[in-house]
């Protein structure tokens, strides 16, 4: 029996739509729309956080992803550090995955050491990874020497200017936390911010935004970088555009692609069963 | 004595990371502490034989030509391609596997493998997403909102969007995961306890 | 050089990509590359990252006996490639068990349950912002008014949806089935965050194709 246009729709091979899917994200590439997002609240609050620092905080920041979440966190990594280090302030960099240390270094020497020709050591340092999730965050609540006894390199933490009178959170002005999952953003809240008493910042893939809404609205996270679009707001909001201001337009594209499918799905779905229906 | 004595471990580690918690007297925590460093090195050990089993399940299937045996020599000779220039030249910045063999192959297959999964939803968009039900169509209509509040564009869309979007994240959704993780809370504490006082012991495998 | 190498990733990303056609040996060869690269940059990562600077230091420059506890429940773990010698992985086993169950009790119940609950402890109606919709009608200022009966209220009605003793029939039904809204619209919420971490997952890579790589565009 010959299909009606109705029928070859509902039985589409999958193909056609990851080809639509495909054209729709990669065409701005080519024909670039330069659309720039508007900063919501949570966005601002974690900027106007940072602004209030006092001169000079030493700031804990967690970079907790893969390279499966670098195209979100990236961008956000490369930007808390540009503002920290734009207005004077001093990061210690450390990660909680596995498969992060070699990222989180290439970020943290790319801002710190090559962008800002800070001094290793004495205007930022990169701890490294230390294995544990929560044993992690919890015995750094004691002390962050003996749960990281070296930076990344092996040199002592003794030796490092920085960590010169650094114990535990009590010595940092504030967390800075940029996950991707588990152990991240969530394990902060729940064994750090109250039981350590440190405000909290965090940015975090678009997945984990819903949950973490929740927090921000209880004010146990003190700002709030949304998924792409927050980094690429707060990238706006320090003036350096980069590669999430840049994925606004396909990110743009792609979210119409996937509204245009719900809809036009549903369409063919309820038109084929009013045919079933009369037939 | 095989199961009596980790359940006294778990017991012991346990009740301490819970003490340590209310009573922070310096022994206490000197204990806490040495406590925890030792998790961290157990549970760094525990990667490591996650990655000697998947070297020694396919090592295996190579060694008796098994189905499929010459991926698993790929993947075979992708561990030692990386772990024997890795241990002998390190994995920091200027290193041959760091800047080459992580940065140029693993970054971009763990990358690529994610990334995928947009096409998957844009497939279940299209062929599986129906509204059939009432709670279908509140979820429909507020994941549409949501995406369409979230580009760049929303605000000539509809000057209101953007708020509109903040407010059903901060609000509804904001009431809907808080009552998810109080739920969560309830049961996480109690299997806590369970495990704790040695009533689940699901961990320890059959007799 | 860096040509060749950027070739090496693009073969990668394209690899994975055509799975999307149809499954195929190179797709299989670059999965399987895949794992093992991770696993072997793992044994990497936590030698230098935790065996040297939490254990092997320690214990030989600084003679800090304790730590072979952990060395030896460290090594115990892999008893568990013995038939026979396998139970002995249970004690190190149940250090990690312990450990983070204790943990979680503590973290779960201040993290989320008492401080949660905290910020829902407002009150139920607010007149002052149905002062401020009576001067400025809009959706917005509506919505404002629903804040307060939502976070008290709706929050009951989604932790009575969660409660099973009960049989959810008459006026109880009503109150589940508020739950189930709220529910509904968080997990629509989800959904549209979800969409927008994949699509920006996605233009990263066609970005590296066609920018880094192939320089097109």
């Amino acid at each position: 029996m010959a299909m009606t246009t109705m029928q070859r729709l509902d039985k589409l091979d999958r193909r056609w739509v990851f080809l639509a899917m495909a054209v729709a994200v990669a065409a701005p590439l080519f024909f670039k729309l330069g659309l720039a997002p508007k900063t919501t609240p949570p966005v601002q609050a974690f900027y106007d956080y940072i602004e209030r620092l006092p001169a000079g905080s030493k700031v804990l920041c967690s970079f907790d992803y893969d390279p499966g979440s670098k195209a979100e966190l990236n961008p956000m990594c490369v930007s808390v550090l540009r503002h920290l280090l734009a207005k004077g302030h001093r990061p210690v960099v450390i990660t909680l995955w596995s498969t992060a240390p070699a990222m989180v270094e290439s970020n943290t020497n790319e801002i710190c050491r090559d962008e800002f020709g800070k001094q290793y050591g004495t205007d930022y340092v990169y701890l490294g990874l230390k294995e544990g999730r929560e044993a992690v965050m919890v015995a750094m609540g004691k002390s962050i020497r003996s749960t990281f006894p070296h930076d990344f390199y092996g040199t002592p933490v003794d030796k490092l200017p920085l960590m010169e009178g650094v114990e535990n959170y009590s010595s940092f002005e504030c967390l800075i936390n940029v996950s991707a999952g588990y152990p991240g953003t969530k394990e902060y809240v729940q064994y750090v911010t109250t039981r350590f008493d440190i405000p909290l910042l965090s940015g975090s893939s678009a997945v984990s935004v819903p949950e973490y809404s929740a927090y921000y609205q209880s004010g146990q996270i003190k700002g709030l970088l949304t998924g792409i679009t927050g980094a690429a707001e707060y990238e706006t909001l320090i003036q350096a555009p980069g590669l999430a201001t840049t994925s606004m337009d396909g990110q743009t594209m792609g979210h119409f692609v996937i509204i245009a499918f719900i809809v036009f799905g549903n369409v063919v779905f309820f038109m084929s069963r009013r045919r079933k229906g009369r037939g | 004595m095989k199961r009596e004595i980790p359940i006294l471990i778990t017991l012991v580690f346990g009740v301490f990371m819970i003490v340590q918690f209310f009573i922070p007297h310096p022994v206490v925590n000197e204990i806490a502490n040495r406590l925890q460093n030792w998790a961290i090195i157990v549970i760094s050990f525990s990667y490591v034989l996650g990655s000697a089993n998947i070297l020694r399940i396919n090592g295996e299937l190579v060694y008796r030509r098994g189905p499929g045996w010459l991926y698993k020599l790929v993947l075979v000779i992708a561990f030692f391609l990386m772990l024997i220039p890795g241990m002998l030249f390190g994995i920091a910045e200027g290193s041959w596997t760091n800047d080459r063999l992580f940065t140029y192959t693993y970054v971009p297959l763990a990358s690529t493998m994610y990334a995928s999964l947009a096409f998957y939803i844009a497939s279940a968009a299209f062929r599986a997403f129906r509204v059939r039900t009432w709670q279908a169509s509140v979820l429909a209509i507020t994941a549409l909102i949501v995406m369409l509040g979230r580009i760049p564009i929303s605000h000539l869309i509809w000057e209101d969007l953007p708020p509109l979007v903040d407010w059903i994240m901060n609000v509804p959704n904001a009431v809907a995961q808080r009552g998810i993780l109080i739920g969560a809370a309830l049961g996480a504490i109690a299997t806590g306890l369970k495990v704790i006082l040695g009533i689940e012991r699901s961990y320890l495998g059959r007799e | 050089m860096d040509f060749f190498w950027l070739s090496v990733a693009g073969l990668c990303t394209i690899a994975v990509l055509s799975f999307l056609y149809n499954d195929n040996p190179l797709y299989k060869a670059a999965e399987h590359f895949f794992v093992g690269i991770a696993a072997g940059y793992v044994v990497c990562t936590e030698y230098y990252n935790v065996f040297r600077p939490n254990l092997w230091d320690p214990l030989t420059r600084n003679g800090d006996l304790w730590l072979l506890i952990p060395l030896a429940l460290g090594l115990a773990l892999f008893s568990r490639f013995s038939q026979s010698w396998g139970w002995i992985s249970r004690w190190p086993l149940s250090v990690i068990i312990g450990t983070y169950a204790g943990l979680a009790v503590i973290g779960f119940a201040s993290g989320d349950l008492v401080l949660q609950v905290q910020a829902s402890l407002i009150p139920v109606f607010e007149p002052a912002k149905v002062t401020e919709l009576t001067r400025d009608p809009g959706v917005l200022t509506f919505l404002d008014v629903l804040t307060n009966p939502l976070f008290t209220l709706g929050l009951i009605s989604v932790l009575f949806y969660f409660f099973f003793s009960i049989e959810h029939k008459g006026s109880l039904k009503h109150i589940a089935v508020s739950g189930t809204t709220l529910l509904m619209i968080g997990f629509g919420a989800g959904y549209g965050y979800t969409v927008m971490t994949r699509i920006a997952l996605l233009f990263d890579r066609f970005y590296f194709i066609f920018v880094e790589w192939l320089k097109v565009a």
